[in-house]
């Protein structure tokens, strides 16, 4: 086990590389490069653009440059951003647990939903809970999340008011109230919006695919044999069945993982979450490459993980896998 | 059973799903009303000033948006493009998918690991993010058809979308390559060509069409989603991801503008993805027999 986590550790090292050199040709060929900025201000002199290039050595071949930024990447030095003439990895460590707050209640919230309904949906399928559930995520699914996200501000900030205050029911963005108090209960009137329009898709997709998963283990061998020895259907369903249809669920969570990321990108726009999603977005307006290439390298470096943590987990949790 | 070709079979469990067959009927009213944008009597970009953000009326059916253009009549011409683009790239995407799919299934050995190779490094691109840089360098290039940006959207969706088709398809290769009738083919003479093309591909025609249907929503919630996020189809060109980023901002003035292209992103996508339930159904049996025992 642990040779094989080692050996797709070493495996995604190629793939991260070819990655790097992809981005970092993006960045160097886009017109005026990383000085886009000097060459926009009409105040900086040829000769003033001469000496910064020298000085930040864009007059060095393309490979030794690739080089030296790949180097400093690796020392998590990920250059400055062009805007806002800060450390890259500044601006991102201020973002970063914004967005693990986001998506992390977001996750939790889509599991509680998400379990429950597929193991009752599968206990009595075509029933009328399992009907009702089958239309929502169908419904669900089909949602894009950035319309959703709009469509709660609708409902929830622009029709309905508190009938008490007379103010909206639930904030339209931000992530707490300005100059208000700076409360847990202020973060959490904020997250009720983001997180049920991330949410949502999630949860429909996770129920659907335990109820499948568990009508599919309904009919194993091991199933069969646990009733036939007598053991009463409690025990069959959340000892035997539930156990093993959780199996590839797990696997699919950690491969969807960074989805919720990208899904997070539409909700931090659309409710100005600060976050790397809207980092990233706002960058990318303003065209500041050494913000797009850092947020895309750590978004890559988070796929190539989950998609060991997925593999590794399947190999703890199901002895029939075996890796060599 | 009476004795019925394959095909009608398909096209039989096809219909009895009848969600299914809904679904067909939205998505051809879809096409329908796209295709008869034409026939309303404003213009989709023509701006009239001198009535914006009229609430929807028997003028105008959805209202207008901030320009005073009709959003009834650019929603229609906004699922021209939206379908367009969805439709275009997912034809470049399930074509580059099944070749690289069927060379390496076919194949194996070195051609199949270089293959893969790609397939993976494509796989742990984070794709929005990516589509969102490309977009944005692609746009300030200096070369005239770089600024058709329905073009640009078309082809950058479909260059990050091919993977999972190429995964199936290798995947159905591997194990198809090795019955009898490909043998058999072979020990009369046939040229792989001919054995990957007329034998093997049309023993994957239901799996393929199936990822396609997933492929189409994908691409169409892809588009609408870069649009909204300004970094898609530009403005004045509608498309519904693009009308209903100008309503986002327009929200608390002219709440309208934002509920219906959402609605006909919505419907277009349910209807793919009952379309697509449906087939997985018509062509394998078996699922649903397993599922109602």
């Amino acid at each position: 086990m642990f040779n094989y986590t080692l050996r797709r550790i070493l495996q995604s090292i190629p793939i991260l590389f070819i990655l790097s050199i992809l981005l970092f040709a993006l960045v160097r060929t886009a017109p005026g490069g990383p000085l886009a900025t000097a060459y926009r201000n009409p105040n900086v002199t040829k000769e003033q653009i001469e000496i910064l290039k020298k000085h930040l050595g864009l007059d060095l071949p393309l490979p030794v440059q690739y080089v030296r930024w790949l180097g400093d990447m690796l020392r998590g030095n990920m250059g400055d951003s062009i805007k806002f003439r800060r450390p890259v990895s500044e601006m991102i460590a201020e973002r970063i647990p914004n967005t693990l707050i986001l998506v992390g209640v977001s996750f939790v919230i889509t599991l509680i939903i998400a379990i429950p309904v597929g193991i009752i949906s599968a206990r009595k399928p075509y029933s009328f809970f399992d009907y009702t559930a089958t239309t929502l995520t169908f419904i669900g699914q089909s949602v894009p999340v950035y319309w959703l996200g709009l469509a709660l501000i609708l409902v929830f900030y622009v029709a309905i008011q508190n009938p008490f205050t007379g103010k909206p029911l639930f904030p339209a963005g931000g992530m707490r109230t300005i100059g208000g108090e700076d409360s847990l209960s202020d973060l959490a009137w904020h997250l009720v919006l983001p997180v049920v329009a991330l949410s949502a898709s999630w949860a429909a997709w996770y129920s659907r695919f335990l109820r499948s998963s568990l009508l599919d283990v309904q009919h194993e061998d091991y199933v069969r044999t646990a009733r036939a020895k007598g053991a009463s259907d409690r025990v069959v369903y959340y000892k035997h069945a539930l156990r093993n249809a959780i199996l590839p669920l797990v696997t699919l969570i950690a491969l969807d993982l960074p989805s919720l990321f990208a899904g997070a990108l539409f909700i931090e726009t659309i409710f100005s979450w600060p976050g790397m999603g809207r980092l990233f977005w706002d960058a990318a307006r303003g065209r500041d490459y050494p913000v797009l290439l850092a947020v895309v390298m750590i978004d890559a470096v988070i796929i190539i993980f989950c998609n060991i943590l997925a593999d590794v987990f399947y190999g703890v949790l199901d002895p029939r896998v075996k890796y060599d | 059973m009476t004795n019925r070709s394959l095909g009608s079979q398909i096209l039989h469990r096809f219909i009895k799903h009848r969600m299914a067959l809904v679904a067909v009927v939205m998505l051809v009213v879809m096409v329908l009303l796209a295709l008869g944008a034409g026939l309303t009597p404003y213009s989709p970009t023509e701006q009239n000033p001198a009535n914006p953000f009229q609430p929807p009326s028997p003028q105008h059916w959805f209202g207008t948006d901030e320009l005073g253009r009709d959003i009834f009549t650019r929603i229609l011409y906004g699922g021209r493009v939206s379908l367009m683009v969805g439709l275009i790239s997912t034809m470049i995407a399930i074509f580059l998918g099944v070749v690289v799919g069927a060379l390496a299934g076919y194949y194996g050995g070195g051609t199949d690991n270089v293959l893969m190779r790609v397939t993976d490094t494509f796989l742990t691109l984070p794709t929005i993010f990516v589509l969102i840089i490309l977009s944005a360098f692609l746009r300030e290039q200096p070369y005239p058809w770089l600024k058709n940006s329905v073009f640009v959207v078309i082809v950058i969706i479909a260059a990050l979308s091919w993977m999972w088709t190429a995964r199936l398809v290798r995947s159905l290769f591997i194990t198809l390559r090795e019955r009898e009738f490909v043998t058999a083919t072979r020990a009369l003479g046939g040229s792989d060509g001919g054995i990957i093309i007329r034998h093997i591909l049309p023993n994957c025609m239901g799996p393929i069409l199936v990822s396609a249907t997933l492929q189409m929503a994908f691409a169409i919630i892809l588009e609408s989603g870069l649009s909204y996020l300004g970094f898609g189809v530009q403005p004045p060109t509608p498309t519904w991801g693009a009308i209903l980023s100008t309503a986002q901002v327009h929200v608390y003035r002219a709440p309208w503008m934002a509920v219906y292209p959402g609605v006909m992103i919505f419907i277009t996508v349910m209807a793919i993805n009952f379309i697509g339930d449906g087939l997985r159904d018509a062509f394998d049996p078996y699922v649903v027999h397993a599922d109602k025992k």
